[in-house]
């Protein structure tokens, strides 16, 4: 990329992110540019709007310190790009695609535009295949799939981060020992301390050198935020679509994209909508989320596991409204499992992923995977009825079933979700078929008789 | 045709200063690209276009060329086993990733049959001859509404172009060519004759629906729900399994996933009633949640214009939309960019008229041919926060007479379809018991009522038990909860994977509903008997009728005579105990 075309002395006013130009000639509504002031900083903008006479330029950094007279704008000629190539794993950038880690630049194969253009729905393949993430509640419950996006709705002081390198240092795909399983993890305004966390742990457990790591830090701008999850998005393009590889995307934490999105907006005198988001704040989360899928005729996969922290643990507060609208599931972490000393915390109840019937069974995982999923589900479901049930008669006034299903809520928690390390998937089923075992046969409707004396041993007719 | 060249560019706005007439809502197109886009005001010699496609590298002084009419699609036999974008253009065979400026459809060719004789007078809505398309369906080329004459000349029967002239027509208005298929301005709905009553449901397949809260043929149905209930998976399965000649899905701001997943699916799979490959009988219209919104809000109309063609075909057409919510907030965006004023919610004031437009187009008709035809729409709602009061599900609700509430509880127990029994409702129940009676169901409406009754007691007590615990409730209420519980598990749940009860005619409907109704009766009256409901909670009929819908296939339901014969014989072995002495 060589920069086109340069303007100075064009500067004719500088409102907030906004920079007015006089018009240069050839200029399209999107194309990058660099402004450069005096102090020789150059910063990222765009082209926002164009008429005969004026450009107007949305600034994506901080404008502060810029004059009128000495400003220097560079034009790409081209929307804003991301260079790639293969040297990206194992290397630390920053939230604009640019290499923190003191080493070298990135070797440049490709470059590729940010804001990647909508697939066509016909080039997609349906995802299929299992991932193993190693958490019993996801991949026995939740499954998730190659191609899936499945956030997870945190809260503040969840251990969401500790969730997030979990995952990334044990995520594998288990049929396909072979083949090549690459990590893009996105941290979105993090403070200092949980990036250093990141950085750290990811090296430690030897998971960096199979990742991408973009670090967007709370004190970078918020239109940069805005930037983050797009350049990471296209690395993951590149090593998915271009390399070949099967790519987990980590985000994390969306929600502090969508409060720069908000001020962002605000600071254009955009009219507001619920809580003062945008009103397009849907379609510009799906212009992220959508970007995970499978191609036809692409030997690699975009999965996309996002996290959120909801604004004090509210799942109808628009982030997380819009966000399942969007994804293909949740996996929701609770605050009562939490004090519980349960880890991970997933609440398994409003969690789901969509995908899974995709994924799981016969082929993929095991045949009586998805009717020891349902089955478990229903009789949690129960245990959680009567929870509320005993929670105001006590215990006492239970019935013998209901008290049976007390303390499989228990178990459940206790034996399924809680867990120290990471598990096999054949672990975990192992665990959820034992977990069955203390309820009568007579109540588990979502098994078939078959299943029933196979991993049961149980008669069906036995009441 | 009119030229415009482009002065102002902000993001999909653009002005530009006008070299001939334009219309209001005049169709334009924009750049080299030739984008679509709309005139969406008139000011003096320049226009305002809203362009429906993604603006990036756009420059002022760019052409801006009109239509010289509003925004209007072919309606033709090529629309049959396709996918389209929002705004009719196919996606089979486009880029990878859609670049603005989708080329419009290729002409198919068709074999064609003359039925019309040179010389004649031709009606609108009269058909020239039938169009073979795939599997060996047969369409009628039509006259498009609004055209009438005598017929010129007319083509042999042969293999012709669908946009091919079939006809030349001596009309008032001098000669009119015309072809297979035909334009027509999208957000004008298509006349017919006169609107019908409507006496039959149209069979859904599902038990809950086509049990308790049948929707019409020719109806409209809105199904709201917060995200997880299985609002998608519900609108696919009606797709799939719904008893109507044409399926219109629209994929509104929806999942790309979700498109592929029914795209791959489709083909494989058999429609119920003819056995050909279920792509056949469907048009699938996406605009995903990444592509432009502006597009979006003109997707719906797209898809209904679709329907009102098949429907002037006389077939019975279903449209499901998922999700209308997508498209209220595509027409909040736009009215948003203009500056209009908001209303409730942030939408335009003149929302719930635009909904009441969308749904109003559903209809049972005589066409103007001469032949009956319907559009059934489908509609679902995705409520911010599953809250069912916002601005979009309250203005549908009244514009709709089938109300399929989906239900975040039951959802999250994986009881689906989560259609909440209580909160859902049809308003044309009664008029199909006639039609039920048909069915082999004469007790329909009496059992429907009974199942009600018994759902609406149990969510009374429950929160009664939840007071004073479930052993403390009086024998009879503890019978009442047990045959609701056995009315959702064994009739409502109905799994859309179970390869046996994926759908349900109405005859396995009827069975099931006797059975389950039969297990109440009998119920009640071993309680009357002196029974404890401990020991009718033990019988072990209990587990096989849970089951029986997912156990029981369609050339089986002999076997649900069967366990009706255990049901009374289990429960004629239970005899009172002995009275304590």
């Amino acid at each position: 990329m060589k920069p086109r075309l340069l303007a100075e002395h064009a500067a004719t006013g500088l409102e907030g992110p906004l920079l007015f130009l006089e018009r240069t000639p050839e200029a399209g509504l999107g194309d990058a540019v660099e402004v450069t002031g005096p102090d020789g900083r150059a910063r990222l903008g765009r082209v926002a709007a164009a008429d005969r006479e004026r450009l107007t330029i949305e600034v994506l950094e901080s404008t502060a310190g810029l004059p009128l007279e000495g400003t220097v704008v560079r034009f790409h000629g081209e929307p804003l790009a991301f260079a790639l190539g293969p040297g990206i794993l194992g290397r630390v950038f920053d939230g604009v695609g640019r290499v923190i880690d003191g080493g070298p630049p990135v070797a440049a194969h490709r470059r590729m535009p940010i804001d990647g253009l909508p697939f066509n729905p016909v080039s997609r393949e349906p995802p299929r295949d299992f991932i193993e993430t190693g958490i019993t509640a996801i991949d026995l419950l939740n499954s998730l799939v190659r191609g899936q996006k499945l956030p997870v709705f945190s809260g503040g002081g969840l251990p969401h981060d500790r969730l997030a390198v979990e995952i990334a240092s044990h995520a594998r795909l288990p049929r396909r020992a072979g083949e090549d399983f690459a990590i893009v993890f996105a941290g979105i305004g993090l403070a200092h301390d949980s990036a250093e966390y990141f950085r750290s742990s990811l090296e430690r457990g030897g998971a960096l050198e199979r990742t991408a790591l973009f670090l967007n830090l709370a004190s970078d701008s918020s239109t940069q935020r805005l930037l983050t999850p797009r350049f990471a998005l296209t690395a993951a393009e590149y090593l998915a679509f271009v390399e070949g590889k099967h790519v987990l995307v980590i985000l994390t934490d969306m929600t502090n994209y969508c409060e720069a999105l908000r001020e962002v907006s605000s600071s254009k005198g955009e009219i507001p909508s619920r809580k003062g988001f945008p009103g397009y704040l849907y379609s510009d989360l799906a212009t992220i989320f959508e970007r995970a899928g499978c191609l036809k005729g692409a030997k690699g996969t975009l999965t996309q596991l996002s996290i959120l922290t909801m604004p004090s643990d509210d799942i109808t507060h628009p982030i997380p409204d819009l966000t399942g609208y969007i994804t293909e599931g949740q996996v929701v972490l609770a605050r009562d499992l939490d004090r519980r000393g349960v880890y991970p915390p997933v609440n398994v109840l409003p969690s789901l992923s969509r995908l899974m019937k995709d994924g799981t069974g016969g082929d993929y995982t095991h045949p009586d995977h998805p009717a020891l999923a349902s089955q478990l589900y229903a009789a949690y479901a129960r245990a959680a009825q009567t929870r509320v049930l005993a929670s105001v008669v006590g215990e006492e006034g239970l019935s013998e079933a209901d008290r049976r299903y007390l303390a499989f809520g228990e178990a459940f928690e206790q034996r399924l979700i809680r867990q120290e390390g990471p598990r096999t998937f054949a672990e975990s089923l192992a665990v959820g078929w034992r977990l069955l075992q203390d309820l009568p046969a007579a109540d588990l409707t979502r098994l078939t008789d078959r299943q029933l004396q196979e991993h049961l041993g149980a008669a069906p007719g036995r009441p | 045709m009119s030229r415009a060249i482009a002065v102002k560019l902000a993001g999909p706005v653009l002005r530009a200063r006008a070299e001939g007439p334009f219309q209001l809502r005049e169709s334009v197109r924009v750049g080299p690209d030739r984008l679509l886009g709309e005139v969406v005001r008139l000011d003096r010699d320049e226009i305002v276009v809203q362009v429906y496609e993604d603006t990036t590298g756009l420059r002022p002084g760019i052409e801006v060329v009109g239509e010289g009419a509003p925004l209007s699609i072919r309606v033709g036999p090529a629309l049959l086993g396709r996918i389209f974008d929002g705004l009719l253009r196919p996606l089979s065979g486009a880029p990878e990733r859609l670049a603005p400026g989708l080329r419009e459809a290729p002409p198919s060719r068709f074999a064609f049959t003359p039925t019309a004789v040179a010389g004649e007078p031709v009606a609108a809505g009269a058909s020239l001859g039938d169009i073979t398309v795939a599997g060996g369906r047969r369409l009628a080329a039509l006259v498009p509404p609004g055209v009438e004459g005598r017929l010129h000349d007319i083509r042999p029967e042969g293999e012709y172009g669908d946009d091919e002239p079939l006809a030349r027509l001596a009309t008032a208005g001098g000669e009119v060519a015309v072809a297979m298929s035909h334009a027509w301005p999208v957000r004008v709905p298509r006349p017919s004759r006169r609107r019908l009553a409507s006496v039959t449901p149209l069979v859904t397949g599902q038990r809950i629906l086509d049990s308790l809260f049948p929707v019409a043929l020719g109806g409209k149905a809105a199904i709201p729900g917060g995200f997880g209930t299985g609002k998608t998976v519900l609108l696919e399965t009606l797709a799939k399994g719904c008893a109507a000649d044409v399926i219109v899905y629209l994929g509104c701001g929806e999942r790309g996933n979700e498109m592929a997943g029914v795209l791959e699916e489709f083909p494989r799979l058999d429609d119920p009633r003819t056995g050909r490959p279920l792509m056949e009988r469907t048009v699938i219209i996406a605009n995903t949640s990444n592509m432009p919104v502006a597009a979006r809000e003109a997707s719906i109309y797209c898809a209904i214009t679709v329907a009102e063609y098949f429907r002037d075909q006389g077939l019975d057409v279903a449209l499901m939309a998922d999700s209308t919510s997508r498209w209220a907030e595509a027409l909040r965006e736009v009215s948003g960019r203009f500056g209009e004023l908001p209303g409730e919610g942030g939408y335009p004031a003149y929302l719930a008229s635009r909904i009441a437009d969308f749904y109003e187009r559903a209809a049972r008709v005589e066409t103007l041919g001469g032949r009956t035809g319907s559009v059934t729409v489908m509609g679902a709602i995705s409520p911010p926060s599953g809250d069912f009061s916002e601005p979009v599900t309250s203005h549908t609700k009244r514009f709709v007479r089938s109300y399929w509430a989906l239900d975040a509880k039951r959802a999250q127990a994986r009881f689906y379809p989560a259609v909440h029994p209580l909160q859902s409702y049809a308003e044309d129940s009664a008029a199909f018991a006639p039609w039920w009676s048909e069915q082999g169901n004469p007790n329909w409406l009496a059992l429907r009522r009974r199942f009600l009754t018994l759902l609406d007691e149990q969510s009374r007590l429950e929160r009664m038990a939840r007071i004073i615990g479930k052993d403390a409730l009086p024998a009879r209420q503890q019978v009442t909860l047990l045959c609701a519980d056995l009315v959702n598990e064994a009739f409502l749940r109905q799994s859309a994977f179970a390869p046996k009860d994926r759908l349900a005619s109405p005859a396995k409907q009827a069975a099931m509903m006797a059975v389950a109704g039969r297990f109440v009766e009998l119920a009640e009256s071993a309680l009357a008997r002196g029974i404890a409901p401990a020991r009718i909670a033990g019988l072990a009929c209990l587990r096989p009728l849970a089951r029986m819908g997912e156990d029981t296939g369609e050339d089986e339901l002999a076997r649900l005579d069967e366990l009706r014969g255990d049901l009374e014989s289990e429960f004629a072995a239970l005899v009172p105990e002995e009275a304590p002495a």
